[in-house]
């Protein structure tokens, strides 16, 4: 990300569309600070009832893994089929299982 | 980010993830001729946004009902909503947005053409919506599936609030085109002036148009500037019909053997002119977006100001 000191800092914004679902990451915007942005997120991404809580936090500060890294990170999962139900073989008769 | 174009093996590995309808996202390799086409087409396509609330800011005051200024007032605001999404998906390539406004201010980068027209009359609010709506979301529905992701997901996004843009835009040039003579006539003349430069709004024809066909390679067009258009007049002239209004093509017929409209040649040596700066309101555009940077100038600094205060304040607290 190119650090221009002309921009104000970068935040990413969360919004929660309603009670019981997760925050979901979606999108970002330019705020001299946290409460700027909060109210900023508030008119660029909730505009029809789309969220009824916003995080925002400064994209500085994630912490990301490097696409370089996604084999390392991923691959193992890839051959780890006794980790899912299906790889068990029970007698259909038996229910509840 | 890498800044090269990589070896033949890295372009080949990325032609194939793009080949196999993979997206690419920000921090994965890319050729820097894919990225560089990005921020070009992405930045325009945000200029377009911030500075076509310009020719509909214009009527704003003088909307016949509240019920049609609330619309127009929500169709603008999303504009520059629309504007935000875009400089952040630009922003994802290693762009500032500074850097990208000035290159707005400075005349270094365009904008849609479309919007270097006056907006003369009240039913040109409604023919903007219908026309110049309806046809940059066709052009935004093929842009959903483009392959960069973050461009993708902000198509999808604008997609989904721009249909109301077009529809309150029809309904308008509706309540218009079922009224007097005198309504009836506006909304003719309005249809006659914004036809043409809204064909124009998909670009030159496929055969030369210079960026086409390595976008078209790389996804990041799906569909071609011809074919776009095409498809645009074929849903448009029908709902031209039904409102009784003509478009004003002689040669605009319907073709039996193809399916679709027959029409002319748009005037391209008139597109030529308007994107080199010398259309109707170019020069009113820009000065316009230079004289809100100006004056908006003193809103940043304190802002900034205010920010800084507050976070000494906590430091010493």
């Amino acid at each position: 990300m190119t650090d221009n000191a002309r921009d104000w800092p970068l935040w990413e914004v969360f919004v929660r569309s309603r009670q019981g679902l997760a925050h979901k990451h979606v999108g970002s915007l330019h705020a001299a600070d946290g409460e700027m942005a909060q109210q900023n997120a508030r008119d660029v991404y909730t505009r029809r009832r789309e969220g009824e809580s916003i995080w925002v936090v400064l994209s500085s500060e994630i912490v990301a893994s490097a696409p370089d890294d996604k084999g390392a990170l991923f691959d193992p999962a890839e051959d780890k089929v006794y980790r899912h139900p299906t790889f068990y073989h029970v007698p259909d008769e038996v229910e509840n299982l | 980010m890498s800044v090269s174009e990589g070896t033949a093996a890295e372009q080949a590995r990325f032609q194939a993830m793009i080949d196999a309808e993979q997206r690419v996202e920000p921090r994965d390799w890319m050729p820097e001729k894919y990225r560089r086409s990005l921020v070009r087409q992405i930045s325009q396509h945000a200029h377009s946004e911030v500075v076509g609330m310009l020719p509909e800011g214009n009527w704003v005051t003088r909307a016949p009902s509240l019920r049609r200024k609330v619309a127009l007032l929500a169709k603008i605001q999303d504009e520059g909503g629309h504007g935000l999404y875009l400089y952040s998906a630009a922003e994802t390539l290693g762009v500032s947005r500074a850097d990208l406004v000035d290159q707005l201010l400075d005349g270094s980068a365009k904008y849609s053409s479309i919007f270097n027209y006056p907006t003369l009359t009240w039913a040109d609010i409604g023919v903007i919506g219908w026309l110049v709506d309806g046809a940059a979301i066709v052009n935004q529905v093929a842009l959903c599936r483009c392959s960069y992701g973050p461009y993708a997901r902000a198509m999808e996004l604008i997609c989904k609030e721009e249909s109301f843009h077009q529809r309150q835009g029809y309904e308008l040039v509706m309540a218009l085109a079922q009224g007097t003579p005198e309504q009836i006539r506006m909304a003719q003349d309005a249809v006659n002036r914004w036809w043409w430069p809204t064909l124009m709004m998909f670009g030159p024809s496929d055969k030369t148009s210079p960026n086409s066909a390595q976008s078209m390679a790389w996804k990041i067009k799906r569909r071609s500037n011809d074919d776009l258009r095409q498809h645009f007049i074929d849903m448009t002239v029908p709902q031209a019909n039904y409102l009784g209004l003509t478009m004003p093509d002689p040669d605009l017929t319907f073709n039996e053997e193809t399916g679709q409209y027959d029409f002319g040649e748009p005037d391209w040596d008139e597109l030529r002119r308007v994107v080199s700066g010398n259309g109707p309101c170019n020069r009113e555009r820009m000065a316009a977006k230079r004289k809100a940077h100006a004056e908006g100038a003193w809103v940043r600094e304190a802002a900034t100001a205010h920010a800084e205060k507050q976070r000494r304040r906590r430091e010493a607290a």
